[in-house]
């Protein structure tokens, strides 16, 4: 990994990689989404309503993805200083808060035709909600510590205590009883019927595309802002001088 | 010799990591029964609940036991779980997915004669997912095995 300490290499690698993931990743959803929509039966008891799961349950996974990433990247951050860790962390950040948020709203806008409530305080659906908010605590806390420096260590202690909410949110199922039901997709087989579940890997391998093309993207813009304020505070450094000179010249003159 | 300070600070995060994982471990195990989102019949038959207080029943509406009653609002239905059933009460719109023989979380009280009052009812749905041709005797064998767990 430290071959990628230096961002010359890394973004040699990460420019192609954009946009190979981005056309990937739109072709895949596209071929689920449209799967999703078409092609498959409706459920038995759910009807049309099931196909939402096709953006439920990859975006549920992705928010729940994105907080691992950040905590293997506050892990790397903290332990070997991988200059490139935090700026990863930065750049997940967001993009895991969009995925969980959506995973919040269509899980509520399933839950309105299928339980008969837009949101009720079980133990899954509360774990959720508490994710996206660390999300919004973990852009806030890093962006204000990247104002003093590129090093994001006290994000990284951030990111890796709200990773214990992660292991809650997976077992909040089985733990305790909840309104949200347990998991159709196990390690051992999947309640899901086949006809019903084809499309499901096409969109969670697309977003999971997207959201790494989303994250390069955003790791790349900070690196060239990086670039930029060094390069700014070296033209600031020659004016001033520059200026002190001619300031010191224009005052013998007078 | 000492470690080098790398080694230290993964020793130290994993160690930090390993106590806040316990930490949140024993927390939940603490919560327990309090974090269950509704009782079970068991529950009810056990004396867990309190006679007059707010909770949710959950559990499945017993096959043929829904009856509309005759001012046309109120229905009647018992909930089991197996071992267990409730009688339930409730005036208003129950959900679409609200039929014989599926899951069901039902908010109210519970009244003295042993029937529970429900003002709201939503319909619990299972993990499993088929196409409409597949009989609705498997979903319900999972169902009862779902809430047995």
């Amino acid at each position: 990994m430290h071959r990628f300490a230096n961002p010359v290499r890394f973004l040699k690698i990460a420019r192609p990689a954009t946009a190979w993931l981005l056309g990937l990743g739109l072709v895949l959803t596209a071929a689920g989404v449209l799967g999703g929509l078409f092609v498959t039966p409706p459920d038995y008891l759910q009807g049309e309503t099931v196909r939402i799961l096709y953006i439920h349950v990859p975006t549920a996974w992705l928010g729940m993805g994105g907080w691992t990433g950040i905590a293997v990247a506050s892990l790397a951050t903290i332990v070997w200083r991988h200059p490139l860790a935090s700026v990863a962390a930065r750049a997940i950040a967001p993009v895991g808060a969009t995925f969980a948020f959506l995973c919040l709203a269509t899980g509520s806008i399933w839950g309105r035709p299928t339980w008969g409530t837009w949101w009720e305080w079980d133990g899954r659906l509360t774990s959720m909600l508490v994710l996206f908010f660390l999300y919004l605590g973990n852009i806030a806390l890093a962006a204000a510590e990247r104002e003093r420096g590129p090093d994001g260590r006290i994000a990284a202690i951030f990111g890796l205590v709200g990773a214990v909410n992660l292991p809650i949110i997976h077992f909040s199922v089985q733990w305790w009883r909840t309104l949200h039901q347990g998991e159709s997709i196990k390690l051992t087989g999947s309640s899901i019927a086949p006809e019903l579940l084809w499309p499901l890997p096409l969109t969670l391998f697309g977003f999971s595309a997207l959201f790494g093309a989303a994250v390069l993207m955003r790791m790349r813009t900070e690196l060239a802002q990086t670039r930029i304020e060094a390069r700014l505070r070296r033209m600031a450094a020659a004016s001033a001088g520059r200026g002190a000179s001619t300031g010191s010249g224009q005052a013998a003159a007078v | 010799m000492r470690a080098a300070p790398k080694h230290q600070r993964l020793a130290l995060v994993l160690l930090a990591m390993a106590a806040l994982v316990g930490a949140a471990l024993l927390a939940m195990w603490g919560l327990g029964d309090r974090a269950a989102y509704f009782r079970t019949p068991q529950d009810i038959a056990a004396g867990r609940a309190d006679v007059g207080q707010p909770l949710r029943l959950g559990g499945m509406v017993q096959q043929g036991s829904i009856e509309k009653q005759p001012d046309g609002v109120s229905i009647r239905f018992v909930v089991t779980d197996g071992p267990a059933s409730v009688p339930v009460q409730f005036r208003g719109i129950t959900p679409d997915l609200f039929k014989e023989g599926s899951g069901v979380v039902a908010e109210g009280r519970l009244t003295p004669a042993g029937v529970f009052t429900a003002d709201t009812i939503l319909a619990k749905h299972d993990e499993r997912y088929m196409p409409p041709q597949l009989g609705n005797q498997a979903a319900e064998l999972a169902t009862r095995q779902t809430l047995d767990r």
